[in-house]
Formats: structure tokens, sequence, C-alpha cells
């Protein structure tokens, strides 16, 4: 099965990329992302200040500021894996940093 | 002839709720096809009401069952031609295949897929109505219209929550397994949920609904059984069908004449004995393993009441200890209510009162708050204070039996 694990959070921690690499936490995370996913791929993103939303409503492209959802929450990354079942995504899921402080959804992957 | 036919009649129906859970799960294993599961059990059972009247109902009935079922599903599954996967993993299973026939294949060659079902049935990923509606459905072998009814939904609504639940199990990869060691404790905790609020749901209901439909209660106590027997080293499990079956005894005795009954002024001589012994049996095997949990607190608190030859020697001392550990355990303002009781028998009324009290805000709104205050107050001769805490507990009270009981406590005052 290959999942999408949305990495959410409502930004007030947000850790630099350096200040990641070298938690603890998140090594151990990618150490059992290898270990159960050896096929994966992810991207962090940007705060949702840089982020930009397009929709198309009667024809008319309307651009705004912002993320699409009103949550709390917001997507910080995207980590794509490949594993045995749920069960095993929930593992990886809740090794990450993030599901401390904010939480991970994971998405089965449309195909 | 008739006889004869009602015999089978009984024995197919007998075998439904032993075997149904048992035919599905299996069935799940060897497809990994919950709707083709269901139907091709569903016919079994209908073929079984065809030919066991001519045949004789075999020796083995799940076995003679099981086999037919996974007949129809290879039949199925050869039409179709998405099938042929699924049939090369079942090409094993064809070599103890009878032939149309099942005959009478040996017990060892079916496994028990049971508890692969209930744990994922009752999956975390699973919203809580679904897990209660899919055990209900697959393992109890409840129709849709029947668990629509018990829980007072549609039918349609009902019919959708056990498409949406079965389509996220295969969409999302639930795994139909028994959890590893790592997970079980807190998987078998949501399992443990599951039963007990099927029981709870049958608990209230009233004699009339029940002699119209199967009783959630009577299915929450079988599969508690199941379970037992499939998990014989866990604690929980035993634990949990000693509460259930210590508080089925009493069942008869809760209301009179539409009225409900206090445990206080219950006729203990028509608590069910046999009931009682098979509670009090799990729940000694369940302490005897040492490792406690909140179902077997529960039931040894209920088995002091059930061992009380009357009220007033009920063991008030043991069961402030038992809500004490509970407490601790898995901390609610219900369990505290219940322990200011337990206070209130053992170290005097005001003790207890004064424990109610502090409960005020996070029971806001709960009949038995102001019920349990009034009981205590009229105790304790404070009669004015127990009028107004009575009429709101009238006020709040969800059922007719408890409007009743209060009212006429009222009136005594």
């Amino acid at each position: 099965m290959r999942y999408a694990l949305l990495i959410c959070d409502d930004e007030s921690v947000s850790p630099s990329n350096d200040e990641l690499e070298t938690d603890p936490v998140h090594q151990r995370f990618l150490e059992e992302l290898q270990r159960r996913s050896p096929e994966h791929s992810g991207v962090r993103l940007r705060p949702i200040v840089d982020a930009t939303t397009v929709r198309v409503r009667d024809g008319e492209t309307l651009v705004s500021d912002g993320p699409f959802a009103e949550t709390k929450d917001f997507v910080g990354g995207v980590v794509i894996i490949e594993c045995a079942d749920l069960d095993d995504a929930i593992a990886i899921a809740a090794g990450h940093p993030y599901a401390r402080w904010g939480g991970v959804e994971i998405r089965p992957i449309w195909e | 002839m008739t006889g004869a036919h009602d015999q089978v009649r009984a024995a197919v129906e007998a075998a439904y709720r032993q075997e149904w859970g048992q035919v599905v799960a299996t069935l799940i294993g060897m497809t990994g096809d919950w709707d083709l599961a269901e139907d091709c059990a569903q016919e079994a059972f209908a073929s079984a009401m065809a030919t066991w009247p001519r045949d004789g109902v075999p020796r083995r009935p799940g076995a003679w069952l099981t086999t037919t079922a996974r007949n129809r599903a290879t039949d199925r599954l050869r039409r179709d031609s998405t099938g042929a996967a699924k049939l090369r993993e079942l090409a094993v299973l064809d070599r103890v295949d009878p032939g149309p026939d099942p005959g009478e294949p040996a017990a060892e060659e079916i496994p028990d897929d049971r508890l692969r079902l209930i744990f994922t049935c009752c999956h975390p990923a699973l919203p809580f109505p679904a897990r209660v509606a899919l055990t209900l459905r697959t393992l109890a072998g409840l129709s849709t219209a029947e668990i629509a009814r018990a829980f007072l939904s549609a039918e349609p609504t009902m019919a959708q929550r056990l498409v949406r639940a079965k389509r996220k199990i295969a969409e999302a990869g639930i795994p139909y397994r028994v959890p590893p060691a790592e997970l079980l404790p807190g998987r078998l905790a949501a399992v443990l949920a599951v039963l007990y609020l099927i029981f709870n749901e049958g608990y209230s209901e009233d004699a009339e609904d029940r002699s119209a439909r199967r009783s959630l209660a009577a299915e929450a106590i079988r599969l508690g059984r199941v379970l037992v027997a499939l998990m014989p080293d866990e604690p929980e499990p035993r634990g949990l069908l000693a509460l259930m079956l210590l508080h089925e005894a009493r069942r008869g005795t809760r209301t009179r004449e539409g009225v409900l009954v206090t445990l206080e002024h219950q006729d203990r001589t028509r608590w069910d004995r046999i009931l009682i012994a098979e509670g009090l049996r799990n729940l000694e095997e369940a302490l005897a393993m040492r490792r406690t949990g909140p179902y077997q607190l529960q039931a040894a608190i209920a088995a002091c009441h059930a061992e009380a030859p009357d009220a007033a020697d009920t063991d008030w001392p043991r069961i402030l200890a038992l809500y004490t550990q509970l407490t601790a355990l898995t901390p609610s303002p219900v369990v505290e209510l219940n322990r200011a009781v337990a206070v209130a028998m053992v170290d005097g009324l005001e003790a207890g009162l004064r424990l109610v009290d502090e409960l005020e805000g996070p029971l806001d709104g709960y009949h038995l708050l102001p019920a349990t205050r009034a009981d205590l107050l009229r105790r304790a001769g404070r009669t004015a204070e127990a009028r107004v805490a009575y009429e709101r507990a009238l006020e709040l009270a969800p059922t007719e039996a408890e409007r009743r009981y209060l009212t006429g406590r009222l009136r005594e005052l």
C-alpha cells in the first residue's frame, strides 16, 4: 500500500531544516522510515505565509493568499511511503516529530 | 413430519447464531472480500435449510457450513474474470475440498479467524459507531435492519455506515489480523469497549423491545464468551464477561411494574444464580492472572453486590477499595460519583456528600448526580434539601421508570 503522510501543525514551533536534521527524534523517524518503507519520498513545505491558493469559479481564475483549508493546522510537509498496511503507516507516522505537537494525517494514495 | 422440519429449522437457527461469525471470518481470511464472504455465508445457511431436512443435520454443522460457503465463493470467483488471482490463493485450500458434498472435514482444516475479524472490526481507524455496527453484522450475524432498529437509526443510514466501513478497510489497508504484542493492549481495549457498548445498549432495552428482537445484551455476552475462548490468557476479556454476566443476572429485578428498583431493594432471590456463578468463575480466573484492569475491577465491585445475602451485608469497605483503584486506573467523574456512595457507606453520609458536591461542575446535567445527592440527604435526615435534589433529578431523568421511582421517593419524604 502507498500512503501520503501529511505532516501538519499550527506553525507555532517551526524548527529550521538544520534543527530538524540534528533532532534525535527526527533521526529515529528517518531510520524507522527506511526500515518499514525503503521506497519513500517527501518534501517539506514552506510556511503558509508563502502559500497562494488558486480557484476557478465560473471560468474566472481567483488567486488568494494563504492556504485553502480554514483550519488551525496546516500541511507542512508530505511524505510518500510504501508499506504493508495501515498499522505500518501508523507506526511510521507516530515516529514523526510533528506528531508530538501537531499531527500526521495518513491518506491512502488513490491509484 | 412437521415436527422433524421444525427440528431442522431449530438446528439451522442454532447453527446461525453459533457459526455465522466463524463462517464469515474464515471466508474473509480466504478471499479478502467482505461482501463476498457475507453473501456466501448467507447462501450456505440457505443451502442448509434446503438440504438438512433431507440429509439430516451434519455432525459438525460449522464445518459443513464453512465448506459449503467456501465452495460457493470458489464458484463465484471462477465465474468472475477478476477473481482469477484470488482463486489461485484458494487453490491451496481446494486440496482439502471434498467436492459438492462437503461431508465431514476434520476440525483442524478449518481455521478459526474470528479473532482476526473482531480486531479488524474494532480497528481505531474506523469511526466508533461503525465498529459497533460491523461487529454486530459480521460477527454476530444481525441483519442491517436489526442493527438499525437497535440503534434507532434508519436502515439506509446503517447500511451506508457498513458500506463505508468495509470500503475503508479495503482502501486504507486496515490489516486483517490479530495485532502484534506491542499494539495488543490498546487494540484489545478498543474491542472490549465495543462489546461493552453493545451490552449497555441492550441492558436498557425494556421487556417489550426484547421479545420482538434479538437481545443485544445476549449478543454481547455471546461475543464475550467467544473472545474469552479465543484469548484464554488475557484477563480483561474475562473481566468484561464477568461484569456483563453479573449485571445480566439482575436484569429481571431492576424494575417492578414499570418503576425502577434500586440495588438495595431488588429481590435477591430472583437474581439468576447460574449467571452469577459463571460471572464469579470468570472473575476468579481473571484475577488469578494478576494483571488488573478496569473491567476486572468493575466486575469485582458487581461481585460484592452479587455475593451479599442482603443489602445490609454488602462489603462496602471492599467496594470502596475497588473504586479507589478504579479511579486511579481510569479517572472519570462518573466513577468518582460511585466512589462517593461507597465513601458514604463506609465513612459516613457527610463525607460522601462532600465528595458528591465537588462533582457539581463536571457532572452538571447528569441526572444521577442529584439523584445520588438526594438519596444521601434523605438518609442523613436533611429532608428539605433532599426534596430539592429529588426535584432536580426528576427534571433530568431520561427514562419513565426512573421518573416514577423519583416521584415515589418524593412522595415518601
